[in-house]
């Protein structure tokens, strides 16, 4: 059974299809991250697990119950917001315990309750403060608590971190994944940092356009970007992007007077292809004095920024800009003549004309 | 920010000589326009204390060599309104049973229509809105002669809960604006996350928005006392001689002439109906302004 399930979902606002027909499982106890730019969905997806937005078609299902049409305090669900949420006039314990008391339930199981998260939290020295008397990081502890209480399957998680400062991000975001180490429940969580998908996911869902491009593990998203959108949009700094040609049966990729020899490729049937983009990730490439024919490029070196443990050196090649990570001793001097070995295994190759990955 | 090591010295607007020529021209503008207004207010009270023989002797602008609160007794409690001498303590309590349940009927009204229109839009709620917003800028004089019809088909005209009714209706559009831009104007996922938390339409409204709603309801509250006490027309045209509100009382005592203008009396009484929204002011003006700051920021 899956924890939550998403099948033929699709939104409209008036004319615009903000969600395409879109399907989605997840299993129990996933972290599941819905990644993006801004405008892809993934917020609205969230929205409509949550029972906020209505359906234009569709079914969601959570814990084997169709909770399309279910109230979101009925659906078994808590959700964190970006902006917290916190209710200004309650204390740290009210907030917490709005929605059980909301629900009828009993003082001292609310109080137990309370405490458990509070403890789990470490918020406990805070829950008779006002939400306006704690920092951001707090603040998001007391709304991820709100969550904790009412002990359900299913955490949403709306850009949770994205309103506290660079340090804070970092802690919280080790301190979500021992959370959901500890409590294993399911989480599906709404970031447009790429960095927080990539630590925290199980699974990470790459959106645009209201359509999940891919949905994989973290390492396969990363290494294996199915279309050019998701391999351009995960990385930091983003891949190099090459256009050339296959020929010889699919054997060779041509771009200018370069040719790559693509044995050892893994991917479909390459074929012969007039437009096919090299993809090749600034890690994968790495700097040589000689060429190696068949698996070096000439580059010339331009200028390098050092990021303390490594270095990103860009270089031209054919009149492009292209991008190597190297280790900060071993970069190169600017205007140097250097060959870039291409780690052929690591790279992607994508047809251009529908830009998926071959 | 705050731990800029520029930020760390002193901080604010370089400091200026008190007296300069900019400080002067305003002080003296300010102090010239405080002086405008509060000259007649002056000569109100001045003239409230004198007897009627001062008054006959002229010079309003004179202080009282003899003051007295004769003249404030009589306004209260025996002065002629036409042809009851009760004084304008009538008034008084008439103005109170209207203004209380018209303030307190309008403000639910408008406060729930504005959280509706904000929070829980429906299918021709912008439309409803801008007919509303239209309806605002409709000079209510044009309305007069049917709500005359309308209360007397009711039933109701010349009574009570004809000017309750009709302070009510005109209070709406203008307060269901300003509560539903404030509404508006709070953090759209305070209400999902209350959503989440399982709370209804009600419960929304009356435990999460409401109290982080002051200021606007007392914004809202200085509005409509302010108005409806200070209103004339309504109160002549649909309470009822024996419900006359105070405003009304106020002008027979002034206009009802039985013997010489006693021009002591005029003063106190008018004072004294003045005195509600004044104090009104006093009270709350702080946050009059704040909420009105507050409702204006978005929306």
């Amino acid at each position: 059974m899956h924890s939550v399930s998403v099948k033929n979902l699709t939104l409209k606002f008036g004319a615009a299809e903000v969600l395409k027909n879109l399907n989605l499982d997840v299993s129990e106890g996933e972290f599941i991250v819905l990644l993006g730019p801004s405008g892809c969905g993934k917020s609205t997806l969230l929205n409509c697990l949550a029972g906020l937005l209505e359906l234009s078609e569709g079914q969601i299902w959570i814990k084997g119950k169709n909770v399309t049409w279910a109230e979101p305090s009925e659906r078994g669900i808590g959700m964190v917001f970006q902006s917290y949420a916190l209710y200004p006039q309650m204390t740290v314990r009210g907030n917490m315990s709005f929605g059980l008391k909301i629900a009828g339930m009993a003082k001292d199981e609310i109080e137990k309750r309370v405490q458990r998260a509070s403890e789990i939290l470490q918020i406990g020295p805070l829950l008779d403060r006002k939400p306006g008397a704690l920092s951001g990081g707090q603040r998001q502890r007391v709304a991820i608590g709100r969550a904790l209480v009412r002990e359900v399957d299913v955490f949403l998680f709306d850009e949770p971190l994205s309103n506290l400062d660079a340090k804070l991000r970092s802690e919280l975001r080790v301190e979500l994944k021992r959370l959901h180490n500890r409590l294993k429940n399911t989480m599906i969580y709404v970031t447009h940092d790429q960095i927080e998908a990539l630590t925290l996911a199980d699974r990470i869902a790459i959106m645009r356009g209201g359509i999940i491009q891919q949905l994989d593990e973290p390492h396969t998203i990363y290494n294996r970007p199915t279309n050019l959108f998701v391999a351009g949009f995960i990385g930091s700094p983003a891949m190099n992007f090459i256009k050339g040609a296959t020929v010889n049966g699919g054997k060779t990729f041509q771009f200018g007077d370069v040719a790559l020899d693509l044995a050892g490729y893994e991917g479909g049937a390459i074929l012969d292809r007039s437009k096919v983009i090299l993809g090749l990730r600034p890690e994968h490439l790495s700097i040589v004095e000689q060429a190696i024919p068949g698996q070096s490029i000439p580059a010339v070196v331009e200028i390098d920024e050092p990021m303390g443990a490594d270095s990103l050196v860009w270089l031209e090649v054919e009149g492009k800009q292209m991008s190597v990570r190297v280790p900060f001793e071993h970069r190169p001097q600017a205007g140097a003549k250097v060959h870039l070995k291409v780690d052929i295994a690591k790279a992607s190759l994508f047809d251009e004309t529908n830009e998926q990955r071959i | 920010m705050a731990n800029s090591p520029l930020l760390d010295g002193p901080s604010g607007a370089r400091p200026q000589k008190f007296i300069t020529w900019q400080r002067f021209v305003v002080y003296g503008c300010l102090i010239g326009c405080a002086l405008f207004f509060l000259f007649p207010l002056y000569i109100m009270i001045i003239t409230s204390l004198k007897n009627i023989d001062e008054i006959r002797a002229g010079n309003i602008f004179v202080p009282t060599m003899h003051p007295t609160l004769d003249a404030w007794f009589k306004a209260w409690d025996s002065a002629c309104t036409g042809l009851y001498c009760e004084g304008i303590k009538v008034g008084f309590w008439n103005s109170i049973k209207i203004t209380v349940p018209s303030t307190i009927v309008s403000i639910l009204v408008a406060s729930l229509t504005g959280y509706s229109l904000a929070n829980w839009p429906f299918k021709f709620s912008e439309g409803f809105f801008s007919v509303l917003l239209l309806s605002s800028f409709i000079p209510y004089i044009v309305m007069v002669y049917p709500l005359v019809i309308i209360t007397r088909y009711m039933g109701i005209f010349s009574t009570l809960p004809a000017v309750v009714l009709v302070h009510t209706i005109f209070g709406l559009p203008l307060l269901t604006l300003l509560f539903r831009n404030y509404f508006a104007s709070l953090p759209g996922e305070l209400f999902k996350a209350a959503r989440v938390d399982g709370a209804g339409y009600w419960q929304i409204f009356f435990l999460v928005f409401a109290p982080m709603s002051m200021p606007i309801f007392t914004v809202a509250v200085i509005l409509q006392v302010t108005g409806i006490w200070n209103d004339f027309l309504f109160g002549v045209i649909y309470a009822g001689p024996t419900n006359y509100p105070m405003t009304v009382q106020l002008n027979n005592i002034v206009n009802s002439a039985t013997g010489g203008k006693a021009y002591n009396v005029d003063m106190a009484a008018t004072i004294l109906t003045g005195l509600v929204p004044l104090a009104i002011y006093f009270i709350s003006g702080k946050y009059f302004v704040r909420g009105i700051a507050a409702g204006a920021v978005k929306g």
